[in-house]
């Protein structure tokens, strides 16, 4: 099959893709697509830094500038950080677990597809009048006075995007409950898989309340809602509100899978067990429950009083400590081991400084008389970056250099990887860290210059170098990709040779069913146990070979979303295009109807025979 | 596993709908999802809780002067019974009894769609009083909240009925059987939810 494919033409391949509902093809183009709109966010991140390097610049106007950050922030959380999350999610966790696939690959591919066509609606919006201006945050007394079609863009594009990360949510934790191979309990699961659970169940429970905030402002802004006109009725708290109980728990949906990567970096790269497993989980699920605690520490300087200012501040400090937890049980990982410092350790080391002091920076901002200071200046900046930047972005370099092989079967190369490794390391600090004083001293976020005589423009320029040190790192990354690609020297199994979970023990490539028969889990890192007991295939089985049952491939998931995705233009032009109507329509029938196929006709899958596994063993 | 096998009532398994994998994947993944359309439904009972009575100054509209019981209460009734009959179309379901299983379904689909033409009649009404969508804040969260409810209703009626057609001819099999327990789980969510509108918009917007 494998041998096969590799024949195939190039429409065989595009169809191939477009239909395919393999975790680990769902997981490229998760991979590939977040990676765009990564590059895409980092050039408008550069726009905002060269604007910003000397006072009194017209290098963007003002309100282009607005664009720009909001584009910027909104493109790089829902569209860059957490796909390509969900790539890695993809393509290791059920592996991870010993499993066939996910839970339903079905939706596994329709999720995807969403995601990719709500981004793409979103960024239409550059070309299609003007991008949406009124922040990540779209605060409803800001976005429902943005002329044009900017916001309209934001909300339905995010509606779009949302629904596919709601969907991606439901399917993992499905996965996990229900497809663990044998011998696999809830305690021996690796830290990735279960930062992958926590965060599901926080996606579970977060992104609803943003679908209802989206409605409102769609409801408002397109269809003669109220929620938010307060001459009307409307208030706009409420959108505040909405948004960040959707927020706080979606900044740990990043930052919990980055906690599960660098978990399984530490464990491999010190060659030990991680330290403290068992407090690890706790302060996993910990998190992901204070998370949804804490949402109005955003918002104290709103106005809720005294009392519920108190009691957010008190429950936002608490999140401090099962975090501080993690950090002490990957010092103690680390401890006493026999380290290598690969590109992946270099990252993983890293980000324990770099993080420590996002998360102090977060403790500060959490007493609520001093955020009464900070809010809305530099200092806010400098402390989201240095969590986001410092924990995720680095989390993410870090897996795509330890993934890759299990991903692609080649080794990206470590030299250039230490190159693009400094170059970043070194650009994000002197970007990041001078904001902390520039917020000190009075720069307020979110503007687009300042005067010469305002004492701000040495600390700006310095900001603005260490964002070409980054641009630099991440285009050495790129040069680094293509090399490597082009070379396609395959590494065969095992590739970091420490592996220590199951993801590592399967046969490079990795056959487009999985395991050929369901391993036996005998342990925390089942894989390791088995090397050091010299077992040379590295896994015990739980089953004799047999038939395995495949699902088909199906074009309707992106059928699906291709009629949500004209509906959207139908809802964004009601009351102004006469065609308004009809597309909407038209696009919301292309969707239902796809559904309808799918739930009438009947769709078995496939079985792949005994014989034709033997073959490919006898073949290989 | 032979998807397609015919049983009798005395091999059908005792939970049907979750002897394949595909069965219980489907079976846990509409509750969980359940559990993100409840957070869904507390946001717009929140947002319609701050809204209600709230509307441009001099607004002549509440909770009092608009609602009447009597027709909410005869839209409970009738859902509830729906709730019930759908529970007779699973013990059905249990029992091998597939002609029985349809027939409760049937009459579940009836009772659903008189459900819908009352509501429909009841917006009607509001609008033609002038209570329209854009009327005030308290109208758009009113007809928003109430609103989505009914779209769950319709989505429940198309599903079930798309299921009692498609499988008229071919019985039980392992395959649509967590499809028919998982159309059922719906129908009792959308009737819960029924629940708190009835309590808390109408009961509570009448007496309280
Ligand atoms: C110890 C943990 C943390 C604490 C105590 C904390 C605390 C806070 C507080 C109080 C604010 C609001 C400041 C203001 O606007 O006045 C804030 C903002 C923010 N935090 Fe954190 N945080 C923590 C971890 C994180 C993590 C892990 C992330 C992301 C991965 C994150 C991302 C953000 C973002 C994006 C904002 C800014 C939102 C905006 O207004 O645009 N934080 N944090
Ligand atoms: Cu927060």
């Amino acid at each position: 099959m494998s041998s096969i494919a590799q024949k195939k033409g190039f429409g065989a391949t595009l169809w191939d893709y477009l239909t395919t509902v393999d975790h680990k093809k769902i997981a490229v183009m998760y991979l590939i697509a977040g990676g765009l709109f990564f590059v895409i966010g980092g050039i408008e991140a550069m726009l905002i830094r060269i604007q910003l390097a000397k006072p009194d610049n017209d290098f963007v106007s003002a309100g282009l500038f607005n664009e720009i950050i909001t584009m910027h922030g909104t493109t790089m959380i829902f569209l860059a950080a957490m796909p390509i999350l969900f790539g890695f999610m993809n393509a290791v966790m059920p592996l991870q677990i010993g499993a066939r696939d996910v839970a339903f690959p079905f939706l596994n591919s329709l999720g995807f597809w969403l995601f990719l066509f709500g981004g793409i609606f979103l960024n239409l919006s550059w070309f299609m009048g003007g991008a949406p201006d009124a922040g990540w945050t779209s605060y409803a007394s800001l976005s429902l006075a943005s002329p044009g079609h900017g916001i309209d863009f934001y909300a339905i594009g995010l509606q779009i995007a949302g629904a596919g990360t709601y969907i991606g949510g439901i399917n993992f934790l499905v996965t996990i409950i229900n497809m663990r191979a044998p011998g696999m309990t809830y305690m021996r699961m690796p830290l990735m898989t279960w930062t992958t659970f926590v965060a599901s169940a926080l996606i579970l429970f977060a992104f609803p309340p943003l679908t209802i905030g989206l409605f409102f402002l769609i409801l408002d802004r397109m269809f003669g809602g109220n929620f938010f006109d307060h001459t009307m009725g409307g208030n706009t708290i409420i959108w505040e509100h909405l948004f960040w109980i959707f927020g706080h728990p979606e900044v740990y949906i990043l930052i919990l899978p980055a906690f599960g990567i660098f978990s399984e970096i530490f464990a491999i790269f010190a060659r030990k067990r991680l330290f403290g497993y068992s407090s690890m989980v706790f302060a996993t699920v910990l998190i992901g429950f204070l998370g949804f605690m804490v949402w109005a520490h955003h918002m104290f300087t709103v106005g809720l009083g005294p009392t519920a200012n108190a009691i957010f501040a008190v429950a936002t400090m608490a999140i401090a400590v099962p975090t501080g937890m993690k950090i002490f049980n990957w010092l103690l990982t680390i401890w006493g081991g026999s380290i290598k410092v690969t590109v992946p350790m270099l990252y993983a080391l890293a980000f324990i400084p770099s993080f420590v002091a996002g998360g102090v920076t977060g403790v500060m901002q959490g007493a609520a008389p001093l955020d009464y200071q900070l809010h809305d200046s530099y200092f806010i900046v400098a402390h989201f970056h240095y969590v986001i930047v410092g924990g995720v972005v680095l989390a993410i370099l870090a897996a795509l250099h330890l993934y890759w092989p299990l991903m692609f079967n080649q080794m990206l190369s470590e030299k250039l990887g230490k190159w693009t490794f400094w170059f970043f390391f070194i650009g994000f600090h002197m970007t990041f860290f001078i904001q902390h004083f520039l917020g000190l001293m009075g720069m307020p976020r979110r503007v687009f210059t300042f005067g010469a005589d305002q004492g701000w423009d040495l600390f700006n320029l310095i900001s603005s170098v260490g964002a070409f040190f980054m641009a630099a790192g991440v285009i050495i990354l790129v040069v680094n990709i293509i090399i490597t690609a082009v070379k396609n020297v395959p590494v065969g199994n095992d590739p970091w040779e420490d592996g220590r979970t199951l993801e590592w023990a399967i046969p490079q490539p990795v056959p487009f069913y999985n395991f050929k028969q369901t391993p036996l889990v005998r342990g925390l890192d089942t894989f390791w146990i088995e090397k050091q007991e010299g077992n040379k295939e590295g896994m015990t089985y739980a089953e004799p070979l047999s038939d395995i049952h495949m699902p088909n491939n199906s074009f309707i998931p992106f059928m699906m979303t291709v009629g949500l995705f004209i509906a959207g233009f139908g809802a964004l032009y009601n009351g102004e295009k006469e065609w308004a109507v009809p597309v909407l329509v038209l696009g919301l029938a292309i969707t239902v109807a796809s559904m309808a196929v799918r739930s009438v006709k009947d769709d078995h899958g496939f079985h792949i025979h005994k014989e034709d596994l033997m073959n490919e063993k006898g073949g290989k | 596993m032979d998807l397609n096998k015919k049983y009798t009532p005395q091999t059908w398994p005792d939970h049907p709908e979750q002897v394949t994998m595909e069965g219980k994947n489907k079976f846990l993944g509409f509750w969980l999802f359940l559990g993100g359309e409840t957070v869904l439904f507390a946001s717009l009972f929140a947002t319609y809780l701050a809204l209600k009575n709230k509307g441009p100054s001099g607004m002549e509209f509440s909770t009092q002067t608009l609602f009447e019981l009597p027709l909410v209460f005869i839209m409970t009734m009738i859902l509830l019974t729906s709730s019930l009959t759908s529970v007779y179309a699973m013990y059905h379901m249990k029992n091998h009894n597939f002609k029985g299983m349809q027939l409760w379904l049937g009459i579940t689909v009836v009772l659903g769609l008189a459900f819908l033409a009352l509501e429909i009649y009841e917006f009607n009404h509001y609008v033609h009083l002038g209570f329209n969508y854009s009327q005030s804040a308290f109208s758009s969260a009113f007809f928003t909240l109430v609103g989505t409810h009914g779209i769950h209703v319709v989505v429940g009626l198309v599903w079930i009925i798309l299921l009692i057609v498609r499988n008229a001819k071919r019985g039980f099999s392992l395959y649509n059987a967590p499809k028919y327990y998982t159309a059922s789980l719906y129908w009792h969510f959308i009737d819960v939810v029924w629940v708190f509108i009835f309590t808390v918009v109408y009961l509570m917007g009448v007496v309280g």
